[in-house]
């Protein structure tokens, strides 16, 4: 091409620009007047491809500020109503400016802006009244069914940790120490008598700081189980070993209150909240092999892809046992405490086992509807 | 040769060519490739202290406040009612309460807001999106895949520091259990150390990545002004370059032009203004270079860009055959 040819590709090209890729920029743009006279000025093919659209950039770009500061409200109705247009439009600007343009500026600017634009229209989807819905709508239920086969599996290595417990301390009672550490004030140790024990179950009605109590045991008890989970990560082995020592614990405990004839008051007095925060642990435990399972056996996915699917499921189960465990520390807290007799304690122990078996198995949900 | 980042950019260098490492490419559903480039490990630590200290310095503003609350009503009085209890319990559940979702939530409600970015986050630049499937195909971010991330954070986070508090004061085994506690937990803090996507364990079981967040700035388009038009502001000179003196370069070399233009550094345009006057065999006076370069930009550019609308590029200088095929 020679120098003289180059000169006249500014004005030589003109009509092709008009008639190819054509003006959809100017159906939205305020100042199209302006852009048009600046583009025919222009030398560049691209640059009039630039400066006839940059108007809508501009736009898109505002909006999809204002979206990220949360603002949506300040955006006018029309603003909305154009995003997608305007959204479908630079995506194309981008695939067309990719092939002709060397311009670094707008081809930088047009991939952090098509970047922002996607996440803010493929953004978080439902909001939180949404996701709240789905959640309780069946979406939690669905969860813990689809985890069924590590349900079983904590199940399992739960009832074979009380089973261990109490073996433990039957056989050698100083396995008793080992599994629950000696702390001051606690008077549940081998050898205490009936008495002792009975009253660590009842006549405590008159206590006060039962709040505190609770908050208390609820944090705890949330942190317990997230590590649970989250441990999951390492092939599902802390879980497992989590799950045996908390359950050691029970089966000891089991184990002393038997050696009195307290059996079924104990039962009574672990049931109340116990139903509850057992099945959370439960799920817990479950949550974390169901990940760790995930890893060791992702069959024909990708492990990332496999990890990745049974952590958002895990997630969903995690955020039930979360509020599970608000609930047992309430019951724990208060209920425990306030209600002193054992045959009651049962019943509310079995009424809340009873409504989590008929939420998590039973029932389908808006979920299971479709 | 890597760069120190204390050391000084050579000249012409290309501006974060070692981010190149880190861009990946998802498709969209409108099938568009969008670049993205994965946040360095440095910059998610950055962020992270910054959110740490956030979170911690509201965690004892609360505790201040509630404590003043709880000495305004009067509970150092020995002689206290039972009013003044119930409110001082109130003040301790929701202490106690405010510490657990301080430590679990802030990061989870920031996450799941439009930019998917904590406070530490958003002002070094980067946000969390969801990993692509293994054909690239783009996600979108999930509530559940925020909190899935976010719960690793106890192990990844604050049981390696409660593991070696708990071992400080047990005394007796310090070493021993401080040490091998360490060790677990350091796998878990190092791991986006050990694959590509520096990806973190809870990056892992949630299917996300944390990328860097674009700045948005549309920069001026520089084949629009006076030089560019081939005449010099400064001396009027006219500026054509005939079809040999721009076909010894590519696209390459327009793109490392565009940056010295856009850096005006007058010693840096001078120098590259001597190196294409020596290519192409011109004698250029001195003290015009940036008419000369904007000219010799425009029409480099012009010519590269009818090339690309007939299918012929040229990427770089070396790139001979692609004007002849």
């Amino acid at each position: 091409m020679s120098t003289s040819a180059i000169g006249r590709l500014g004005i030589g090209r003109l009509g092709i620009g008009r008639l190819g890729i054509g003006r959809l920029g100017g159906l939205f743009s305020r100042k199209q007047g302006a852009a048009i006279a600046a583009a025919e000025a222009a030398a560049l093919r691209s640059d009039r491809f630039r400066l006839e659209r940059e108007g809508d950039w501009r736009r898109l770009e505002h909006i999809v500020s204002r979206i990220e500061a949360g603002r949506i409200g300040a955006l006018s109705d029309e603003d909305l109503v154009a995003l997608p247009a305007l959204y479908r439009m630079m995506v194309s600007s981008l695939s067309v400016a990719r092939e002709t343009t060397l311009d670094a500026a707008t081809l930088g600017y047009l991939e952090g802006l098509a970047q922002r634009a996607w996440f803010v229209v493929h953004g978080p989807e439902l909001g939180f009244r949404g996701w709240f819905l789905r959640f309780f709508g069946g979406g939690w239920s669905a969860a813990v069914r689809a985890m069924g086969p590590d349900i079983l599996i904590a199940l399992t290595v739960m009832i074979a940790g009380t089973v261990i417990g109490w073996l433990l301390v039957a056989g050698n009672p100083d396995w008793f120490y080992t599994l629950m550490p000696p702390q001051a004030g606690d008077t549940r140790l081998p050898g205490a008598s009936r008495a002792v024990l009975h009253a660590t179950l009842f006549g405590k009605t008159a206590q006060t700081g039962l709040s505190v109590f609770a908050a208390q045991l609820f944090s705890n008890n949330a942190g317990v189980s997230i590590l649970c989970f989250a441990l999951g990560f390492v092939f599902g082995v802390p879980p497992i070993l989590l799950l045996v020592h908390n359950t050691g614990q029970l089966g000891a405990l089991l184990w002393l209150y038997h050696g009195q004839g307290l059996t079924l008051d104990l039962i009574g007095w672990l049931s109340v909240h116990g139903t509850t925060e057992l099945f959370a642990i439960l799920l817990a435990g479950g949550a974390g092999i169901h990940i760790g399972r995930a890893m060791a056996f992702p069959g024909t996915r990708a492990i990332l892809d496999a990890a990745a699917q049974a952590g958002r499921r895990a997630a969903t189960v995690m955020t039930g046992v979360v509020l599970m465990l608000v609930v047992a520390a309430l019951l724990e807290g208060f209920a425990r405490q306030l209600i002193d007799a054992t045959v009651p304690r049962l019943a509310l122990g079995l009424a809340m086992l009873g409504w989590w078996l008929t939420y998590f198995f039973a029932y389908r949900g808006l979920v299971g509807k479709r | 040769m890597a760069r120190w980042p204390w050391q000084k950019r050579k000249l012409g260098e290309p501006r974060g060519l070692p981010a190149n490492r880190r861009r990946r490419e998802i498709l969209t559903a409108e099938g568009l490739r969008l670049p993205l480039t994965i946040a360095s490990r440095g910059t998610r630590a950055a962020a992270l202290m910054i959110d740490l200290v956030a979170l911690i310095m509201g965690m004892t503003m609360t505790t201040m406040v509630l404590s003043w609350i709880a000495r305004g009503v009067g509970i150092d009085d020995p002689h206290a009612n039972a009013t003044v209890k119930a409110v001082y319990e109130t003040l301790v559940v929701i202490w106690i309460i405010t510490m657990f979702l301080a430590r679990n939530v802030w990061f989870l409600w920031f996450e799941l807001g439009p930019r998917g970015a904590t406070p530490g986050k958003r002002i070094t630049g980067i946000r969390i999106a969801a990993r692509p499937g293994r054909d690239g195909a783009a996600t979108r971010l999930s509530a559940e895949a925020v909190i899935a991330r976010n719960l690793l954070r106890d192990v990844e986070l604050f049981m390696p520091v409660i593991f070696i508090a708990g071992a400080l004061r047990a005394g007796s085994d310090t070493t021993l259990a401080g040490w091998a506690s360490l060790v677990w937990f350091a796998i878990f803090a190092l791991f986006p150390f050990f694959n590509r996507d520096a990806l973190r364990c809870g990056d892992i079981i949630a299917g996300t990545w944390v990328v860097e967040a674009p700045r948005g700035r549309l920069d001026s388009a520089l084949s629009l002004g006076d030089g560019a038009q081939g005449i010099s502001t400064v001396t009027g000179a006219h500026y054509r370059f005939g079809d040999a003196d721009l076909a010894i370069y590519g696209e390459y070399e327009l793109q490392v032009l565009e940056r010295v233009l856009r850096d005006d550094r007058p010693e840096v345009m001078a120098e590259v203004a001597a190196t294409i006057c020596g290519k192409i065999g011109w004698t250029n006076g001195t003290g015009d270079e940036r008419a000369f370069l904007e000219a010799y930009y425009t029409q480099l550019r012009a010519r590269l860009e009818t090339g690309m609308r007939f299918g012929k590029r040229k990427a770089d200088k070396f790139d001979g055959n692609a004007s002849e095929n």
